[in-house]
C-alpha cells in the first residue's frame, strides 16, 4: 500500500486519478483505518488530503460558510461563527465519536463513509450544503444528498474528491438542529438521526423548513413533504404532528441489529419534531 | 508467645478500614503494567484460530496443507493434536467442569457446536501469514441445523448438540438423549402447604439474555515449551494454578513441568476462569519448538468466551394479606451453551436466599443450545432467579399497598433462619442493609413528575477454598507478601492491610506480588468472592508464623523463655515479669540480626478456608422514562451492601459500584443479537451495549458491616453480590414509572417503546 500526502488539489486529483478505484481518499481517518484494520479494505493507494489548504479551513464568503473537507469535530466545535450560523451542523459532527474521535473525525469522512447512519449528513442536507467536489474533469458542485447513493456507495467518479462543503446565505430568524436517537448516551451509531433547518418571516411563520433523516433507508433523505407541512405555519404542535407523520411516512428502514422497522419510523416523526422545535427556539433567538 | 494484633485489644483497628494508594496503581497509570499481550519473546511466533463459521456443524475432515506450505507458517494444530480425555469432573470458580469437554470446547472435534469454536490454529512468524495461513486450512463441514433459545433446545425434536447426552437427575433414567444435560432440585418444607395458607398467590415468567462480561482486556497468552518437556506460560487469567491444572491434563505434562504466571488483569468477573487459547499456544509452541503468542480479537472474545447464561425463570410466590410470605416456587431453564454446565444450580440455592420461608422448592434445567459455553460472571447463576424472585415480592408489596422495603424486612432472612438450600444461617446483614435503605435520604426523595424509584435485595454466598502465601522479611525490615490470587479488584491492597495490621508494621513497607505457580502451594482462583476472605486469612496466617519466629529469635537474644515475649505494635518486647528489662525489637532490629540468630524470617500459610460469610445488598434506583422513544434514563442509584468487614472501603465501593454498572447494561441494552444461521451480529463493543460513564450517574454506596465471624477481621466476600439485584430494582423501577412490568430483558428503548404503544392501542380498544 502507498502512502501520499500532497499538498495541492491538483496533486490529489492526479495521484487518485491514477490510483484507480483501489486508491482511497484519507482525512481524519476513523473510518479508514478501522476498516484497514479490520481486513474490510486493502486499498493499494491511500491519499491523504489534510495537507491540502483548502481542506483544511473554516472561512465566512459574504455571509457563507466554507468548512473545508477535513476540518475536525473539535476544530469546527471552537469554530463561533460556524456555531452561530450552523448550530445543527456543528452539533451533529460533535456527536461523532468520543473526544479522541473529535480530534481527527471530519466531515468529508463521514460523508463518504455512506453509512445511512452518518451523523452529519442530515444536518448537511437540511442545511442544503453543497459539496465542492475536483477531480480530473475540473471542480463541481453538489448538493450534500446526491452524493451518497447508497450505503458505501458515492456518486463520485475515479478521481474526484470533496475538498469543502459550502453553506447558503443565513437569512434572518433562521436555524438548524439535530438529534439522533441512540440506546447510550455517547459512543454509538445513530438508530435514526434528525436534522431540521427553519426560517422565519417577520411575523412569526415559518419561510422555508428542510426536514432530513439518517438511519431510515440505505441514504440519508430529504423529506419534502416534512418540510413543506411547516412552511406558512407557527410551527404550533399540529404543524409538527403533520411534519412528524410526514417524517415517519417517508421511512424505508430496514430491521438490523441497531433497530426495527417499527421503531425506525415511530422514533423519525419523534425526533423530527424535537428538533424543529429547537430550530425554532433557536430562529427565535437569532438576529 | 503473647501475640496480639495491633490494635484489636481494645476492638479498634490501625490499617483496616483506611485507604492509601494502591500498589498497582501507579505502575496501571503509568502503562508499566504488563497485561497478557505485554510480554514479547525472542522467536516468537504468532498464533491464530480458525473458527467455525457455523453454529452447528460435523467436521468431515481439515486439510491444512496448504497452509502448511505457506512461507513463514511454522505449525498447525487441530483436535488430531490432542488426546481424547474421559468424562471427569472437577471444580473451577463456582463450577464443575468436564476435561471431555474441555479439550472439546479449546478445540472442536466431531462437531462445531457454536459459531467461533476453533477448529484449528497455526503458529505462523507474523500475524499477517497467519491470518493468510488460516484461509489456507480446508474444512469440510456438514452443516447441522441449530437452536439457540433454551425452550427451544428443550423441545422434544430439537437439534442434539451431543447425541449421547442423557439427562442427569432424573429417576429413572431417560432412555433417549436430549439437550437437558442436568436437572437439579431444592426443596423446604411443602410447597403446596405453604400456597395453601396464602392469601394471594402471583406467578410470572420472566427471561434474560446471555450477557458477556466485557472485560476491556482480551484473552491473551504466550507459551514457551522446550526441548526436555518443560514449558512457561504467561496469561491474563483469575487463576494461574486452574490454568496449570488445565493445561496440564489437556497436554498430558505434570504439572510441576509447567510454570504459569498471571499476568496483570484487565477484567475478569468470572470469564477468565477457564482456558480458551492456552492450551492451544503450548501445543503450537511444542510442536513448533518456538514460543508463541496468542491473543483474541474483540470479535472473538465475543464470537467464543463465555457470556453469563440466558434464561427462562417461572416464580410463583403465596404470601399473607399482611405481607408474610407463605411459600416460593420457581423453575429455572439455563442456557448452558455448547457444553453442560450453567450455573443453574447456585441459581436454584439464590433464588429465595433473601427470604426466611418455610416452604421453597426450585427446579433447574441446564440446557445445551449452540452459543459459546457460558463462564462465570460475577455471582453465577443468582442475577437471573432473583430478578424474577425480586420482581415478583415488588409486585406482591404493591398489590397490598405495603413498601416493598418494609415487606421484605417482615420476610428477611437472618441469623438462625434456615436456607432452602441447606444450611442454617450465621450472623448476616440484610436486615441491616435493608434498614439502612429505609433510612436513607435517597429513599424518601421525592421523584419528579413521570420517574419511578425500585428497590431489590440481592444475596451470594462467597467461598474459601485452598489457599497459600507467604511473607518475607527482608534484612531491612520491610516485607514481601506473595500471594497466589490474581488481583482482579485491589486485593494486593487488602491483603497488605491485613499483613500490616496482623504484624503491626506500616502499611507502605509491605510489597505484594502475585507468585506464579511455582512460588507457592496450589492455591485456588479468584472467584467466589474468595480473595480478600481466603487470601487475607492466609496473610494473617502467615503473619501469625512470622511473629512466632520473631518472639522466638528475640527470647534467644535476650535469653528469656519465648512466652515471656509478645508481639505488639510492630516490636517484640519482654513481657510478664521480664517486662521492662529489656528494650523492645521491632521488626527492622530482628531483621537485621537474622543472620547471628538463626536465619532469615519466612512466614508461611497453606490454608482451606473455611466458612465464607455470605453477602446480602439492597440497591435503590431512580428511573426516567422517554415515552416518546422508549429509553430508560438512571437518575439516581444507591446500592447497599455488608461488607462484614470493609479492609479497604474505596475498593468496597468500588465493587458496589462496578456491580451495579453491569446490573444495570444487563437490565437495559446487553443482549447478543443473532441471524437465522446462529451467526452473531454484534460481536464489539458498538453493537453490544455496555454503559458508558455518561449512561449512569455516579453510584452512592453505604457500607454495612456485619462482621462475619470466621474471619479474623471480620471479612466477606463483596464482589459479586453488588450485580444480583439491578435488574429486579431497575424493572421495579420502570414499573413504579410506567405503571407496566416489564418481564423480560432487556429493557432496551425498542421494547419499552412496542409495550407504550401496545399499551396505548390496548387503551384506545
Amino acid at each position: 500500500m502507498r502512502y501520499e500526502a500532497p499538498e495541492t488539489i491538483e496533486g490529489a486529483v492526479k495521484l487518485l486519478a491514477g490510483g484507480g478505484p483501489r486508491g482511497r481518499v484519507l482525512a481524519g481517518g476513523t473510518d479508514l483505518l478501522v476498516q484497514l484494520r479490520a481486513g474490510m479494505i486493502a486499498p493499494e493507494l491511500v491519499v491523504d488530503i489534510k495537507r491540502i489548504d483548502e481542506t483544511r479551513e473554516i472561512r465566512e464568503e459574504g455571509g457563507r460558510l466554507v468548512i473545508g473537507a477535513a476540518v475536525t469535530g473539535a476544530e469546527l466545535g471552537e469554530h463561533a461563527a460556524a456555531k452561530a450560523m450552523w448550530p445543527g451542523v456543528v452539533e451533529a459532527t460533535e456527536l461523532i465519536g468520543s473526544t479522541q474521535i473529535q480530534g481527527r473525525a471530519s466531515l468529508a469522512g463521514n460523508l463518504c463513509n455512506a453509512s445511512p447512519a452518518a451523523d452529519t449528513v442530515p444536518a448537511l442536507v437540511a442545511a442544503a450544503a453543497t459539496c465542492r467536489i475536483a477531480g480530473p474533469g475540473g471542480e463541481r458542485r453538489v448538493p450534500v444528498e446526491e452524493v451518497c447513493t447508497g450505503p458505501g456507495e458515492l456518486s463520485l467518479d475515479d478521481g474526484e474528491f470533496v475538498v469543502a462543503f459550502e453553506f447558503p446565505e443565513r437569512p434572518p430568524r433562521s436555524a438548524d438542529a439535530y438529534l439522533r436517537f441512540i440506546p447510550r448516551t455517547e459512543m454509538d451509531i445513530a438508530v435514526v438521526g434528525a436534522g431540521v433547518n427553519l426560517s422565519f418571516d417577520d411575523n412569526g411563520r415559518c419561510a422555508a423548513a428542510r426536514v432530513s433523516l439518517g438511519a431510515v433507508a440505505p441514504t440519508v433523505i430529504l423529506v419534502e413533504e416534512a418540510g413543506r407541512a411547516l412552511v406558512g405555519t407557527e410551527c404550533d404542535d399540529a404543524a409538527l404532528q403533520n411534519m412528524a407523520a410526514a417524517a415517519s411516512a417517508a421511512c424505508r428502514p430496514i430491521d438490523d441489529k441497531r433497530g426495527t422497522v417499527e421503531y425506525r419510523t415511530k422514533v423519525a416523526g419523534v425526533l423530527a419534531t424535537r428538533a424543529a422545535k429547537i430550530a425554532a427556539q433557536r430562529a427565535k433567538g437569532a438576529r | 508467645m503473647a501475640a496480639t494484633s495491633n490494635g484489636k485489644a481494645n476492638g479498634a483497628t490501625r490499617w483496616i478500614g483506611t485507604r492509601p494508594v494502591r500498589p498497582d496503581g501507579v505502575d496501571k497509570v503509568t502503562g508499566r503494567a504488563r497485561f497478557g499481550a505485554d510480554v514479547h519473546l525472542p522467536n516468537m511466533l504468532v498464533g491464530k484460530v480458525l473458527r467455525s463459521p457455523h453454529a452447528h456443524a460435523r467436521i468431515r475432515s481439515i486439510d491444512a496443507s496448504a497452509a502448511l506450505a505457506l512461507p513463514g507458517v511454522k505449525t498447525v494444530v487441530t483436535r488430531d493434536d490432542f488426546n481424547d480425555l474421559s468424562s471427569e469432573f472437577v471444580p473451577a470458580g463456582e463450577m464443575l467442569v468436564n476435561y471431555r469437554d474441555v479439550v472439546r470446547n479449546v478445540m472442536a472435534r466431531e462437531k462445531a457446536l457454536f459459531e467461533g469454536h476453533p477448529v484449528a490454529a497455526v503458529a505462523a512468524v507474523s500475524e499477517k501469514v497467519a491470518r493468510e495461513a488460516l484461509a489456507l486450512i480446508d474444512v469440510d463441514y456438514e452443516v447441522l441445523p441449530h437452536v439457540l433459545d433454551v425452550v427451544d433446545a428443550m423441545a422434544p425434536d430439537a437439534p442434539l448438540l451431543h447425541e449421547d447426552m442423557i439427562t442427569a437427575g432424573v429417576e429413572p433414567a431417560p432412555t433417549k438423549p436430549s439437550n437437558i444435560a442436568k436437572v437439579v432440585e431444592f426443596k423446604l418444607g411443602d410447597v403446596a402447604a405453604g400456597f395453601a395458607e396464602a392469601d394471594i398467590v402471583i406467578e410470572r415468567e420472566f427471561s434474560t439474555q446471555p450477557v458477556h462480561q466485557g472485560y476491556i482486556e482480551p484473552h491473551s497468552c504466550i507459551a514457551n515449551y522446550s526441548e526436555d518437556d518443560q514449558a512457561e506460560l504467561w496469561c491474563t487469567t483469575q487463576g494461574h494454578f486452574v490454568v496449570r491444572g488445565h493445561c496440564a491434563k489437556l497436554l498430558g505434562m505434570d504439572v510441576s513441568k509447567l510454570r504459569v504466571t498471571a499476568s496483570e488483569i484487565g477484567g475478569g468477573f468470572g470469564g477468565k476462569t477457564v482456558v480458551y487459547l492456552e492450551p492451544v499456544a503450548l501445543m503450537l509452541s511444542r510442536k513448533s519448538g518456538q514460543p508463541v503468542k496468542m491473543t483474541m480479537s474483540r470479535e472473538e472474545v465475543f464470537r467464543a468466551s463465555g457470556p453469563a447464561a440466558g434464561t427462562r425463570v417461572w416464580v410463583k410466590i403465596g404470601m399473607t394479606n399482611e405481607g408474610r410470605i407463605t411459600a416460593g416456587e420457581a423453575v429455572l431453564k439455563y442456557q448452558a451453551g455448547a457444553f453442560q454446565g450453567s450455573p443453574v444450580q447456585p441459581g436454584c440455592m439464590c433464588a429465595f436466599a433473601p427470604y426466611d420461608l418455610d416452604h421453597v422448592k426450585v427446579i433447574g434445567y441446564d440446557v445445551l443450545v449452540n452459543r459459546p459455553k457460558v463462564a462465570a460472571y460475577r455471582a453465577p447463576g443468582a442475577p437471573q432467579s432473583e430478578f424474577a424472585v425480586e420482581s415478583v415480592v415488588d409486585e406482591l408489596a404493591k398489590r397490598i399497598g405495603m413498601d416493598p422495603v418494609e415487606l421484605r424486612l417482615k420476610n428477611a432472612a437472618k441469623q438462625g433462619t434456615k436456607a432452602a438450600y441447606g444450611p442454617t444461617f450465621g450472623p448476616v446483614g440484610l436486615v441491616e442493609t435493608l434498614e439502612q435503605a429505609k433510612a436513607h435520604e435517597h429513599y424518601r426523595a421525592p421523584l419528579k413528575p413521570g420517574q419511578g424509584r425500585g428497590v431489590a435485595s440481592g444475596f451470594w454466598f462467597n467461598i474459601g477454598g485452598e489457599t497459600c502465601a507467604t511473607l518475607n522479611l527482608g534484612e531491612d525490615g520491610t516485607i514481601a507478601l506473595v500471594a497466589g490470587t490474581p488481583d482482579i479488584g485491589g486485593s494486593r491492597a487488602s491483603l497488605c492491610l491485613q499483613a500490616a495490621e496482623t504484624l503491626g508494621v506500616d502499611v507502605e513497607r509491605i510489597r505484594p506480588l502475585i507468585g506464579d505457580t511455582s512460588t507457592l502451594g496450589y492455591t485456588f482462583l479468584t472467584g467466589g468472592s474468595r480473595t480478600a476472605f481466603a487470601s487475607g486469612m492466609a496473610v494473617v496466617e502467615a503473619g501469625k508464623d512470622m511473629i512466632r519466629q520473631l518472639c522466638e529469635r528475640a527470647a534467644k537474644v535476650w535469653d528469656i523463655p519465648v512466652e515471656a515475649v509478645e508481639w505488639s505494635d510492630g516490636e517484640a518486647r519482654p513481657a510478664g515479669s521480664n517486662a521492662g528489662e529489656f528494650d523492645p525489637l521491632s521488626l527492622a532490629d530482628l531483621a537485621r540480626l537474622a543472620g547471628k540468630t538463626g536465619g532469615p524470617f519466612v512466614g508461611r500459610a497453606q490454608i482451606n478456608a473455611q466458612g465464607a460469610g455470605p453477602s446480602f445488598g439492597t440497591h435503590i434506583v431512580d428511573v426516567d422514562v422517554d415515552r416518546e422513544t422508549g429509553r430508560v434514563t438512571i437518575e439516581r442509584y444507591t446500592v447497599i451492601q455488608d461488607a462484614g468487614t470493609a479492609v479497604h472501603p474505596s475498593y468496597v465501593e468500588g465493587q458496589l459500584q462496578g456491580g451495579a454498572v453491569q446490573g444495570i447494561g444487563w437490565a437495559l441494552n446487553e443482549e447478543y443479537i443473532y441471524d437465522d444461521k446462529g451467526r452473531l451480529q454484534n460481536p464489539g463493543f458498538l453493537d453490544y451495549r455496555i454503559p458508558v460513564c455518561s449512561d449512569v450517574p455516579m453510584i452512592d454506596t453505604v457500607i454495612v458491616e456485619v462482621p462475619n465471624p470466621t474471619h479474623p477481621y471480620g471479612v466477606r466476600g463483596v464482589g459479586e453480590t453488588p450485580i444480583v439485584p439491578p435488574m429486579a430494582a431497575i424493572a421495579n423501577a420502570v414499573e413504579g414509572a410506567l405503571g407496566m412490568r416489564f418481564m423480560d430483558l432487556p429493557m432496551s428503548p425498542p421494547r419499552v417503546l412496542k409495550a407504550l404503544e401496545d399499551a396505548r392501542i390496548a387503551e384506545a380498544a
